[in-house]
């Protein structure tokens, strides 16, 4: 066991360190301030090969394995959060219950132009009711009315839903008793209404709405996958994205630790440079310990999955364990900038508010150690 | 039109350099990337066999010891169609004129039509290699190109002078030195990363292309370069900028 990446996956890492210090990296303070979505960069991650990089060549896929997408959201989250998770939530809930659970002609229709990034898909699960409890709590309803899916409901904070290049939204609603499937819907369907973009503590960058579907009408052969199976589908989805949050917390730790290493030898007080404090040096050890730790965590479920093993645990344990030392990373870095990190001329204030989703999106702390629990065995409700 | 791009691998800027103590030769590590400058020529390379299409290939040309062949790698990565590696221990510490001897036969022996290179590489900086190349195959050098077209089966260039620029032309075959900023290098795509492992790189020696080495320059001594002295702070009394005026002519900037 060598724990060495490959030569490919290094050179991806270069490639995108690169693309994110020269083209993100300088931006995207503006376009925090602006919220401002710069639909370019998601073209240029498509070129790039990193939205199909783990998929199908034959609709346009790189055919790589799902550690080098994590790598990529790694690396443009270690630039800028919001390009981080534009890029995790295209992949990891656009793309992926297409590529995983669509039939050859769903596949064929979306998934060359997601991949290219000429469109963005995204993925409605959460209700204004229910995050956690997202099977109990759906309410969102569809009713087969001839050769057409009706739909009505809401579904809330929906990443990638509103851009002007969004094609497609998979949508989880009821279809019977006890029964959820997921059902795609092309953006301009009558009836579907994107509503104003949320007002967000951090990822003012990312493309965020409310849907409302109010008698909206899709032709009954967009049903993912098969009927009933939504609730399946979507437990799967969010383990892999799982993952891909882990990633980008790793990238975000990582920010932290290079910042934090800098500043820390540049700026002097009483005489020294402020590094030379053991009270600081340490801490930025324990980042430095908590940074490995979370990267580690995150490959081994990346490989696991390119693996074919179980992830479920695997995964859980990465998202928890990176999230939460990705936002004490942050607290750390705003530390050691004092009142500069305070300020928004630097990045540290960014991070510092792009961080507190991470143990919220895509699975809770709370819901993480849920899952852990009961894979250990015990009875917990 | 076969295109032949000279890429050097060079221990990352990145990192600190070792020197070997006795040689003085820089300490090659397994891991060396691509020399930035060479990005250009592969880029112009790409570019003209983009617009050439199929009759059109690009072959990487190499002299180093190839280790991972990182930075091969890296230029493959970018659409290059495989490399020539030129891997032979008598060629340590080769010279400008050896290194342009092999570069010329290996160049011939695979029927470039244009061997395409940066001025200079940026960690021996002799800057005489492409044009030496040019004198040994006996075919124009097209040197300090800052834009390069490919008109009725010739080049015309921008060759960048001090004051401006001169417009070149030369018949193929040809030799063509490019400057850092005469294309923007693309990255190269996940898919590019991913065939790069798969393109052929075919290993040589220099008793392959014919060629005895004959090194003939010893490095006798290293020292330190001295350290940058502080700067002179120039308090402004009212009348500063006319000592900050003094100073910029004294370095012949004004």
């Amino acid at each position: 066991m060598t724990f060495q990446l490959n030569a490919e996956h290094e050179a991806l890492r270069a490639m995108v360190r690169e693309f994110a210090d020269r083209e993100i990296v300088p931006n995207a303070a503006q376009w925090d301030r602006d919220h401002h979505f710069p639909v370019d960069v998601v073209h240029k991650m498509g070129d790039l090969g990193l939205l199909g990089a783990a998929f199908d060549e034959e609709y346009g896929g790189g055919g790589g394995d799902f550690l080098s997408v994590c790598i990529a959201i790694e690396e443009i989250g270690r630039a800028d959060q919001s390009m981080g998770i534009t890029l995790e939530a295209a992949v990891g809930l656009g793309i992926n219950p297409i590529a995983n659970f669509g039939t050859s002609e769903q596949k064929a229709r979306w998934l060359p132009d997601l991949f290219a990034g000429r469109t963005l898909a995204a993925f409605g699960l959460t209700e204004p009711g229910g995050g956690s409890d997202a099977a109990g709590a759906t309410r969102t309803r569809a009713v087969l009315d001839g050769d057409e899916w009706v739909i009505n409901g809401s579904k809330s904070f929906i990443t990638n839903s509103g851009t002007e290049i969004t094609s497609v939204i998979t949508v989880t609603a009821i279809t019977g008793d006890e029964e959820i499937s997921a059902i795609i819907v092309p953006a301009g369907t009558p009836g579907l209404i994107v509503e104003p973009a949320y007002e967000k503590l951090g990822w003012h960058a990312s493309d965020t709405h409310g849907l409302v579907f109010d008698d909206c009408r899709v032709p009954a052969e967009n049903l993912l996958g098969e009927r009933g199976r939504g609730f399946h589908q979507f437990l799967a989805t969010l383990d892999d994205g799982r993952i891909a949050v882990g990633a980008l917390s790793v990238g975000l730790i990582q920010a932290c630790l290079d910042l934090a290493l800098e500043y820390s030898l540049e700026r002097e007080a009483f005489g020294r440079p402020i590094a030379a404090n053991q009270g600081l040096a340490f801490q930025l050890a324990d980042l430095d310990v908590a940074l490995e730790a979370a990267r580690l965590l995150t490959y081994k479920a990346a490989a696991l999955k390119d693996a074919g093993l179980p992830i479920k645990q695997a995964a859980a344990r990465a998202k928890l364990y990176a999230s939460e030392a990705a936002v004490s990373a942050t607290r750390v870095l705003t530390q050691v900038l004092g009142g500069y990190g305070f300020m928004e001329e630097g990045p540290a204030a960014r991070f510092y508010r792009d961080a507190k989703i991470l143990e919220i999106g895509e699975g809770t702390s709370e819901i993480l150690r849920l899952v852990i629990s009961r894979g250990l065995g015990l009875p917990v409700v | 039109m076969k295109i032949v791009v000279c890429v050097k691998q060079i221990p990352d800027p990145a990192s600190p350099y070792q020197l070997d103590p006795e040689s003085y030769f820089v300490v090659r590590p397994n891991d060396q990337v691509l020399d930035d400058t060479d990005r250009y020529g592969v880029e112009v390379a790409l570019q003209l066999s983009d617009e050439l299409g199929e009759d059109a290939s690009v072959t990487l040309l190499s002299m180093s010891p190839g280790g991972s062949q990182q930075g091969i790698r890296q230029a493959l990565a970018m659409g290059a169609d495989g490399a020539i590696l030129i891997e032979d221990e008598t060629l340590r510490g080769a010279d400008a004129l050896t290194t342009s001897q092999i570069l010329a036969a290996a160049a011939t022996r695979a029927e470039a039509d244009l061997l395409i290179a940066g001025t200079e590489s940026t960690d021996g900086y002799t800057g005489v290699v492409p044009q030496q190349v040019a004198e040994i195959m006996g075919v124009p050098a097209l040197t300090f190109a800052r834009k390069v077209e490919h008109v009725d089966g010739k080049l015309r260039i921008e060759r960048q002078t001090q004051a401006g620029y001169d417009v070149v032309e030369g018949a193929l075959p040809a030799v063509l030195s490019v400057t850092s900023g005469v294309v923007e290098p693309r990255y190269p795509t996940f898919k590019g990363i991913m065939q790069a492992k798969s393109k052929p790189v075919e290993t040589l020696t220099a008793a392959d292309l014919g060629v005895t080495a004959k090194v003939s320059q010893k490095i006798v001594s290293v020292e330190e370069v001295e350290g940058r002295q502080a700067g002179d702070i120039i308090e402004d009394d009212g009348e500063g900028y006319l000592r900050i005026i003094e100073k910029l002519e004294e370095v012949k900037v004004v």
